[in-house]
């Protein structure tokens, strides 16, 4: 059904070709909303939206872009996206535009959105375009969960809000651990992350 | 991508030009569209938030009829210091007791916190709290809007022995507060603990003329139901 160059475009981000731990994409928000698993769910599904929307809006223009502004007419592209989901959601769905608030902003600035943009969709058709964008979102959530996963449980004991490590651990002088929640702690967990998929990947490769 | 020269200077102004002009209208457009339901919202979330400092649940019917038979009054308020805009004050009937909720806002860390202090009729016992943060950190700051944080504050007082309104402390926990009342702070989120400290001061201390008009009678005790 899908041809093998439809697949890599698909399922290459989310491995081999990860927007985080390969590419090196969008790092700064992976620190600012991974202390907990909700709103890094949250966040990793609004930019996968919003990637694969823009990419398919600046693949459909591309041939009319002119080259010299072409970073500014993107960046209108993904605003005006972000701007327009925002106000929809507010009117539509209150909490979850709440839930969201200062992470819909935050999508513009998102590394993701301008690096797919400028190496995929301004050279590839809008079908190739929406699956370049859903992968790199969902491979970009990916980590993110898994970033988060480790964060929250260590650092709140809770997972999705609910507890998870029981009462006795806590009885039993075990503490949640601080450092988790600072920001810091995001970095070094991507750094892990990443390095234990160059690991795997290099195995694989010999 | 040939035909045409998309290299040349008009090309690109009229290009960024039109551009500009489409994504305005269509923000425009979109913007006015939504604004009615948008600002329904707000006001429904509003209301909401009045409810939960009530401690209402209104899980189970229409949060804004519910809201509507509760708050039946707002007191309004000349803007005392430098505030431009009059104060409210709402005014609610719960099972015969009058409470007062106070809007509050402030400053957290990252951005704006905000809340309502329903107080009992002596002006004076906290009966439920209500917070809301614009941007605070998940897992530290934003544990202001959680129940076990807000609960504290009830059946505290905003009153001194001497009957002056000094607020409720937010504190680290082993330290202690002289001559109020005090609830303990969020660990590994102090700058938000302590925005909700200073927001309670400084926005109780706007309130002194409704504050006021009640100091003369006010007892310590709580005293609730009479009128109406």
């Amino acid at each position: 059904m899908l041809s093998q160059k439809t697949k890599d475009t698909l399922l290459g981000p989310l491995n081999a070709n990860n927007p985080v731990v390969v590419q090196i994409l969008g790092i700064c928000s992976a620190l600012a909303v991974t202390v907990q698993l909700k709103p890094a769910l949250v966040m990793g599904i609004a930019v996968t939206i919003i990637v694969a929307m823009s990419n398919v809006i600046v693949s459909l223009i591309r041939n009319t872009i002119p080259m010299r502004v072409r970073i500014i007419v993107q960046l209108v592209v993904v605003a005006a996206l972000v701007t327009l989901v925002s106000e929809v959601l507010k009117a539509f769905a209150y909490d979850v535009a709440m839930q969201l608030s200062v992470y819909l902003g935050l999508i513009i600035t998102n590394c993701i959105l301008m690096g797919r943009l400028e190496a995929f969709a301004m050279t590839n058709n809008a079908w190739d375009s929406l699956l370049d964008g859903l992968g790199n979102g969902l491979g970009y959530a990916i980590i993110l969960v898994i970033v988060a996963f480790v964060r929250e449980l260590l650092g709140s004991g809770q997972l999705l809000g609910f507890q998870v490590i029981p009462q006795w651990c806590y009885d039993h002088g075990y503490e949640n651990c601080g450092m988790m929640l600072m920001p810091a702690m995001a970095l070094i967990l991507v750094g892990c992350v990443i390095w234990v998929h160059r690991s795997l990947n290099d195995k694989e490769a010999k | 991508m040939s035909k045409l020269n998309t290299n040349s200077n008009v090309y690109t102004f009229i290009y960024s030009a039109v551009m500009v002009v489409i994504v305005a209208v269509l923000l425009a457009v979109v913007s006015q569209a939504l604004a009615p339901k948008q600002q329904a919202n707000i006001l429904l979330d509003k209301q909401k938030q009045i409810l939960g400092a009530l401690k209402v649940d209104y899980s189970a019917g229409n949060p804004a009829d519910i809201y509507m038979v509760l708050v039946n009054d707002t007191l309004t308020y000349g803007g005392a210091s430098e505030h431009s805009e009059p104060i409210e004050v709402y005014v609610a009937n719960l099972n015969g007791a009058t409470k007062y909720i106070l809007p509050l806002s402030g400053k957290g860390l990252w951005g704006g916190i905000g809340g309502y202090l329903a107080l009992d009729e002596d002006k004076n016992t906290i009966y439920g709290v209500n917070f809301n943060h614009e941007s605070e950190t998940p897992g530290l700051g934003a544990k202001i809007v959680e129940p076990e944080f807000r609960s504290q504050f009830e059946g505290k007082h905003i009153r001194n022995a001497a009957n002056e309104v000094v607020s409720v402390a937010v504190l680290k926990a082993g330290k202690h507060a002289e001559g109020q009342e005090q609830v303990d702070a969020i660990s590994g989120a102090t700058i938000t603990s302590s925005g909700v400290s200073t927001m309670l001061e400084v926005n109780l201390a706007e309130y002194e003329e409704f504050l006021k008009v009640e100091s003369n009678e006010g007892k310590e005790e709580d005293h609730v139901e009479s009128e109406n």
